[in-house]
């Protein structure tokens, strides 16, 4: 450009750091303004979003309480040691009266050779074939021991670490193949909620993009004026992308309330429940860091969404 | 940098592939400080002239300069830094009708990022110099169309353009306002701004002392200085 327009006074204009901060700050409150003026429209996008966001984000609270559940239920597990042939009955009784000592050990049982195989024989239905062995009983003695409850897993890997290091014990072995099995499954669920996740975020850009379109179509007139006056399309652009960014953090705060509040109504039947399994869980809602997702992706959805929408339409407006 | 403000060398425009041309192998100069009418019957290439300087289209021939600057040069995201030079005034007064006077007259200002306090005193003095001081409150739609005309000049001058250009400003005016709006085209003029202005309002301005440049089918059919060669009033009137 070849000069700047005449007679441009000194000191009229600002640094343009302060310059850039400023009108961010001034179409921030702008657009919040504008938005408060018409309450109603503006809350009902905000729940549609919020809706939108609190399915993934109820869904991922549903599993954390899922896992933290299965979790509380390990301390009903019991662990089987199976004993070195060589280890006396008197031997594995003893060894019994130690591990009921120790503090992370509720209850240990022993179980001879015969009771062994005595139980397999009934349970099993091999018993006319277990005959056929004769005096040879292939079944080692079991000592059965149940952690105590609620255990961290830590400690219960560690109790576990230190059975399978008994002398006395060829194999230690948690009972907990359906906790795992139920573990994969909420691995399952776990990458399902984020799939779901992904898919809603689209479905969020989508409804803040139609509804910031529709702005841009009842502003043409402003919008040709702007263009016709020199704006930049920064600064046409801009009041779209903040209007994208409250309808995002609106609908978050939505999200946040209808999941907050879910997780509030349950927790009274769930402690119920839980009572009635001895169990002392309790419901967990939205951390603070899930907090902060939730709204943070908000946020950043809707300015995606209108930056996306904006990109697309402005362009079509031209002066002449 | 040159004393003229705008040169057109042989420009030619033509609106899509087909059809007639809007402007025909234009060539005209104007110097800087100058006040400069552009009359024509609707469809002489007015309107297109001054579009082609707004940068709102480009010319499909030839070379226009402003200020000194080749506007081939100017790419299509620098657009909006060249058109903050130039103060545009619109037959159709393109104000925003849910802004007050004064909001409408400081969008140039807060487009350039001025200081607050500059905007307040700023458009206070464009306001003050076309005679609305007082109005800034009001909402343009309960302005008449005079009223509405100097807003939209006072936002145009608000930035202290060098180069002022109207496109037929008194289109929508009766004779009193549109002697109105012009005498405050001379004010601006007076103090060194270069203005142009479109206008088939030839009664009016043939009782003002400035240049006439007369369009006639795209071509240049006069270009000299009043009084030398009256120009005759094409057939129809409000054409």
């Amino acid at each position: 450009m070849a000069s700047a327009p005449a007679a441009e006074d000194k000191g009229a204009r600002l640094p343009w750091l302060r310059r850039w901060l400023l009108e961010h700050a001034r179409v921030l409150v702008a657009t919040l303004g504008r938005l408060s003026r018409e309450p109603v429209s503006t809350f009902l996008t905000a729940a549609v979003i919020g809706i939108t966001l609190a399915l993934p984000a109820g869904l991922h609270v549903l599993v954390q309480n899922i896992s933290a559940i299965s979790y509380s239920w390990e301390g009903t597990l019991q662990a089987s040691l199976f004993l070195e042939d060589a280890v006396t009955p008197e031997r594995g009784k003893a060894l019994v009266r130690e591990l009921e000592k120790r503090q992370d050990v509720a209850k240990a049982s022993y179980i001879s050779r015969e009771q062994s195989l005595a139980e397999f024989r009934e349970l099993s239905g091999f018993g006319e074939a277990l005959d056929l062995l004769a005096d040879i009983n292939p079944l080692p003695a079991v000592v059965v021991v149940t952690p105590q409850r609620n255990l961290p897993q830590e400690r219960t890997q560690a109790l576990m670490d230190a059975l399978a290091a008994l002398p006395e014990v060829e194999v230690a072995k948690l009972d907990q193949q359906w906790l795992e099995r139920l573990y994969a499954i909420l691995g399952i669920i776990e990458r399902a909620v984020l799939i779901i996740a992904a898919m809603l975020a689209l479905a969020v850009m989508v409804i803040i993009g139609n509804t910031i379109r529709l702005e841009i179509e009842g502003k043409r007139d402003e919008i040709i004026v702007m263009k016709l006056i020199g704006a930049p399309d920064s600064f046409i652009r801009r009041p779209f992308l903040y209007t994208g960014l409250w309808y995002g953090l609106a609908g978050g705060l939505v999200a946040w309330i209808f999941v907050t509040g879910a997780t509030w109504a349950l927790a009274g039947p769930a402690r119920r429940l839980a009572g009635l399994y001895e169990s002392s869980f309790a419901i967990v809602g939205l951390d603070a860091e899930a907090t902060l997702i939730v709204l943070a992706s908000g946020v950043a959805l809707g300015v995606l969404g209108s930056a996306w929408t904006v990109g697309r339409h402005l362009d079509r407006y031209e002066p002449g | 940098m040159t004393d003229h403000i705008i040169q057109f060398h042989n420009v030619s425009h033509r609106y899509g592939d087909v059809g007639s041309p809007a402007l025909t192998d234009l060539s005209f100069t104007m110097k800087r400080g100058e006040m400069v009418f552009v009359t024509g019957a609707s469809g002489a290439g007015k309107s297109t002239l001054l579009r082609l300087i707004a940068l709102l289209a480009r010319p499909t021939r030839g070379q226009i300069i402003v200020n000194g600057v080749n506007l081939a040069s100017i790419r299509r995201s620098q657009v909006p830094l060249y058109r903050q030079q130039i103060g545009i005034v619109f037959q159709s007064f393109n104000l925003l009708n849910d802004r007050t006077v004064h909001d409408n007259v400081a969008l140039p200002l807060v487009i350039r990022g001025f200081r607050h306090d500059a905007i307040g005193r700023r458009v206070r003095a464009a306001l003050d110099s076309v005679g609305l001081l007082g109005k800034e409150k009001d909402y343009p739609l309960s302005l008449s169309g005079g009223e509405q005309q100097r807003v939209g000049i006072a936002r145009s001058i608000v930035t202290k353009p060098m180069l002022l250009i109207a496109d037929e400003p008194t289109g929508n005016l009766d004779p009193r306002l549109s002697r109105d709006v012009m005498q405050v085209f001379e004010r601006f003029n007076k103090v060194g701004v270069s203005v142009l202005v479109a206008t088939h309002a030839i009664d009016l301005i043939r009782q003002l002392p400035h240049r006439m440049v007369h369009l006639h089918h795209g071509r240049l059919r006069d270009d000299e200085p009043l009084g030398h060669a009256p120009v005759p009033v094409p057939g129809n009137p409000d054409g």
